[in-house]
């Protein structure tokens, strides 16, 4: 029995084994993927992301139990920063994840991001691929602490719910690029604290901006307003905002329908398959990248490299110029 | 292929409150470019052994200052094989009198460390003890 037919069959000792194989890339690992593959594509993979300390973790948790309570099975990928200089790292999101132990139907697993920059690690794909597959109903995948930029989790999940708290950024940073473009239910947890009321609106007139309900014009100095069309409206997804304070679990219900309803209005539209066309190709895409490098430079001796950076450093070839020599064998 | 983190679950069973100690270490094994999952307070064993199996871990290191040591330890261990992980190396930090460490290296803790002893040497002691 290969260990992708021992996770199918449930054993979660293989399970766990195989997380690490597929982790560290080893050809063990990328087989089974392979393997795994026909029985992916059944799982709700919901994204949660946020700076850090506005309760990722805590948010997690009440969401799995939750879930635990219509008797889905949950899978838990928490992903936290490797450090620069030395790759180690603590992974403490178990610790907010404890009323979760002693349940057969949740499975938690840490990973460290291992020097990736997007929020994710590099495996974190091939982490969720393995949970789908073997049977697990919810993917939750918490980011690390993320900013303004890290936004590979709206690409790999169906439902990105991004986290804020009240009080930590005013206007002009909920209209800035970035992490609140990527929500699908933008969630102000910490609700109990002072300031939601602020939150709330900078977050309400960012969403408005960016979904017009109504769009306004200035016509002769006046501002008119035209209700947008029902073209406009259809087949949109308007993203909701949501107060919890997790640690209580309040608001917490109210999250799980919207997380429900933005699946419903995924499978109705047909934007999961559109979602998950667009990530394969993606995947697909970056794999043919790897690959091509990866036969490329194993054509390429270490003399000929080292030849052609010394020729760049030296301003005899720019490196465009370098590439195309090498690649095709054309220029100076 | 990536290259191969040790991958090490820090824990604190059982009812006393003082996780520094837990804490340095954690963050010495950090530096020394291992993937430490940090489970906080008050685990039961029941809760560390099914982390370790989760996070498919190569060590476990137990931090225990409540004098229950000769309890929780052959517990844990018991789980861990119970769950197939029994080659998963059991080190144990904090308050353990010294006659105690016959009998927990007899059950199976690969490592000891009391007061005064240097994270240096609990990272040089992991490094040899998980094969590669």
């Amino acid at each position: 029995m290969t260990l992708a037919d021992a996770v199918l069959a449930g054993d979660r000792l293989s399970l766990a084994r195989l997380l690490t194989r597929v982790e560290n890339e080893t050809p063990e690992g990328l087989a089974a993927l392979d393997e795994l593959f026909p029985h992916t594509g059944r799982a709700h993979l919901i994204g949660i992301t946020g700076a850090p300390g506005t309760g990722k973790s805590s948010l997690v948790n009440q969401i799995a139990i939750h879930f635990r309570k219509l008797d889905k099975k949950v899978a838990i990928v928490a992903v936290d920063p490797s450090s620069p200089f030395t790759g180690g790292a603590v992974l403490g999101d178990r610790v907010r994840m404890r009323d979760l132990s002693g349940d057969k139907g949740v499975f938690i697993r840490s990973m460290a991001s291992r020097g990736s920059l997007g929020g994710l690690a590099t495996a974190t794909a091939g982490v969720v691929q393995v949970f789908d597959a073997a049977g697990f109903e919810i993917v939750l995948i918490e980011t690390v602490g993320a900013g303004q930029s890290e936004v590979d989790i709206a690409r790999l999940a169906h439902t990105t719910l991004v986290v804020e708290a009240p009080g930590l950024g005013d206007e002009i940073q909920a209209i800035k690029a970035g992490i609140l473009e990527i929500a699908d239910i933008l969630v102000i947890n910490k609700a109990d604290r002072p300031g939601v009321e602020s939150t709330e609106r900078a977050l309400k007139t960012m969403l408005e901006l960016a979904h017009p309900v109504q769009k306004i014009f200035q016509h002769h100095g006046t501002y008119m307003a035209v209700q947008a069309s029902a073209e406009e409206m259809a087949g949109m997804w308007m993203p909701i905002i949501q107060r919890t304070v997790a640690t209580e679990g309040k608001g917490l219900p109210e999250l799980l329908g919207s997380i429900q309803s933005h699946g419903e209005y995924l499978r109705q539209s047909g934007n999961w398959q559109k979602r998950e066309r667009a990530r394969l190709e993606a995947e697909f895409d970056a794999l043919v990248q790897n690959e091509l490098v990866a036969r490329f430079r194993a054509g390429l001796t270490e003399k000929r490299l080292d030849e052609t950076v010394d020729s760049i450093q030296k301003r005899q070839l720019s490196p465009r110029e370098a590439v195309n020599l090498l690649l095709n064998g054309v220029g100076k | 292929m990536a290259e191969r983190k040790i991958r090490v679950l820090v824990a604190k069973p059982g009812l006393d409150g003082h996780d520094r100690g837990a804490k340095v270490v954690a963050r010495a094994l950090r530096d020394a470019g291992m993937e430490v999952i940090y489970t906080g307070l008050r685990q039961t064993p029941e809760m560390i052994a099914e982390a370790a199996l989760q996070e498919d871990v190569d060590v476990v290191g137990l931090s225990i200052l409540s004098g229950a040591h000769m309890a929780l330890a052959p517990r844990i261990l018991e789980l861990l094989k119970g769950n197939g992980q029994e080659h998963v190396l059991v080190f144990l930090g904090g308050i353990i009198p010294d006659e105690d460490i016959p009998a927990l290296k007899e059950m199976g803790v690969a490592g000891v460390y009391g007061p005064g002893a240097s994270t240096e040497q609990i990272v040089a002691d992991i490094r040899s003890a998980v094969p590669a």
